[in-house]
């Protein structure tokens, strides 16, 4: 163990924070019927779920990079007034209850919400549909994604886009050849980040999108629903979701450790 | 920092000293339907007893007996179906035998006025309404299947819900045109969403049973009390129905 700078009170606490997080894990591969977890697995409705959940967590995750990374460049590289207020009112998914960030998005494209009645004038009816589900994850996750780029870019200064630019780079070569590729690693954990929160997303949805196998039943939704008459099942589909989670996360350190 | 950490030290003492005083508690665990009148009964018991403190956990029946068999501490089990009930029973949870004290019925909730002139159960199958129900796997959902059999009608909801309180709030927003829910559930939405109708033909009803879970004496005078003259005004009053003599409807 190489414990360089560490003090050595630091490895009790460690531990037990280690421990808290993977005991409770663990104890849910103790309560796994693994006989039966083939089935419960590849039950159709686990399958059309998983599938749901894979989909429209792409797309979210998606959604998130196209529009926090100009976030994140926006709030680290500016300045405007009121900048503190907008940095605080991005972080306010990540405070809300998700029932209520449901409600919030029911209240501003719901039927009868703010933009509800301009949507559905131009024949936009998200009521209960995928896109839903889509909006419900991304406006969870959109903030992890900015908090972790935002973070870098501040603690990275803006030195090296500095001489670049004084050697006449333009603003958008600086974006694309010196800020992104040195902000990678950090782009990565928050778009890992905010995949895992829009993977696991479930109050939002559940009040925004509804619940609806195959269109808006994501792999969540349906656990909850499950634990009501066979919580072994329920049991089985979290494994399913810590095990997509898991693959996501390794792949991603090792596609970031390689580029 | 420092001075947040005092406060919340001070929080957690005022918290255990609260308990640590002569005071009874009596812990029910109930379905969620049961809130608005339950809460109303524990009210009066805590008027009637000083010194009596009357703590609820409402929450879907199903979830209920699960915590209580994961070992979870109560003196009383409400639930909204018999079939759970019997689950809890055969689990061993219960200290009594459980008696149907309520029943509840299924109907349309839609907005204030019915904008969308909804008249009856087979108008939700028109093709310009958005209407959630519960899904099939939970009480609320196995009950509007129960109807959809005995009318004739065949639903393509836009959700199936995981709970009432869900269908309720897509009905109250807007989002939907019309949800099936209990008729105790139109209380709790008072102003909000307007009830139409299931004709008791083709209504499916649940019956409600209680049985004390503790040796608690408070548990079985809770019990009485839902079950005594008072708790069948006051469970009246939330939109329930009294037990049919008969039983159980299937």
């Amino acid at each position: 163990m190489n414990g360089l700078g560490v003090p050595r009170w630091c490895y009790v606490p460690a531990l037990l924070g280690g421990l808290f997080v993977a005991v409770p894990l663990l104890a849910i591969l103790v309560q796994l019927d693994w006989t039966a977890l083939p089935s419960l697995l590849f039950s159709e409705s686990s399958l059309t779920a998983l599938w749901l959940s894979l989909r429209t967590t792409v797309v979210a995750t998606v959604i998130c990079v196209v529009l926090g990374v100009p976030m994140a460049l926006v709030l680290a590289r500016t300045q405007f007034p009121g900048q503190s207020l907008a940095r605080a009112l991005v972080l306010l998914p990540l405070v809300v209850p998700p029932v209520v960030a449901g409600l919030a998005l029911l209240y501003t494209f719901g039927r009868r919400g703010l933009l509800g009645g301009t949507l559905s004038v131009v024949g936009i009816d998200i009521a209960f549909t995928t896109t839903a589900v889509i909006l419900a994850q991304a406006f969870v996750a959109l903030p992890f994604l900015v908090i972790s780029l935002d973070g870098a870019l501040r603690t990275a200064g803006a030195r090296y886009e500095g001489v670049a630019a004084t050697l006449g780079a333009r603003p958008g070569t600086v974006m694309f050849r010196v800020t992104l590729p040195m902000m990678l690693p950090a782009l990565a954990s928050g778009t890992v980040l905010a995949f895992a929160r829009a993977l696991g997303e479930f109050g939002a949805t559940l009040t925004f999108a509804g619940s609806l196998a195959g269109t808006t039943r994501t792999l969540p939704l349906e656990i909850y629903l499950q634990r009501e008459v066979d919580p072994q099942a329920a049991v089985a589909l979290s494994v399913l979701l810590i095990v997509v989670a898991v693959v996501v996360i390794g792949v991603s350190r090792r596609w970031v450790r390689a580029a | 920092m420092v001075r947040w950490l005092l406060a919340l030290c001070l929080l957690c003492l005022g918290a255990t000293g609260c308990s640590a005083t002569e005071q009874q508690t009596l812990t029910v665990f109930a379905g969620s339907s049961l809130q608005e009148p339950f809460e109303a009964l524990a009210e009066r018991l805590e008027t009637a007893n000083p010194g009596v403190e009357v703590r609820f956990h409402f929450a879907g029946s199903a979830t209920l007996v699960e915590q209580l068999r994961q070992g979870a501490r109560a003196d009383v089990l409400a639930a909204a179906d018999e079939a759970t009930m019997a689950r809890a029973a055969e689990e061993d949870l219960l200290t009594a035998t459980p008696h149907v004290f309520a029943t509840n019925s299924l109907v349309i909730a839609v907005a204030p006025g019915n904008p969308r002139g909804i008249r009856g159960f087979s108008d939700l199958t028109r093709d310009d309404l958005k209407v959630v129900v519960c899904a099939p796997i939970v009480p609320c959902g196995a009950a509007t299947a129960r109807v959809e059999q005995r009318a004739g009608v065949g639903l393509r909801p836009a959700s199936e819900e995981l709970s009432v309180t869900d269908v309720l709030t897509k009905v109250d927003t807007g989002q939907a045109d019309a949800g099936v829910v209990y008729v105790s559930d139109l209380g709790r939405a008072e102003g909000r969403v307007a009830g139409v109708p299931i004709p008791a033909a083709v209504n499916a009803t649940n019956a409600y049973p209680i049985a004390t879970t503790s040796e608690s004496p408070l548990a079985a005078s809770f019990v009485a009390l839902v079950e005594g003259s008072v708790g069948a005004e006051v469970l009246q009053r939330s939109g329930f129905g009294s037990p049919a003599p008969g039983g159980q409807d299937r």
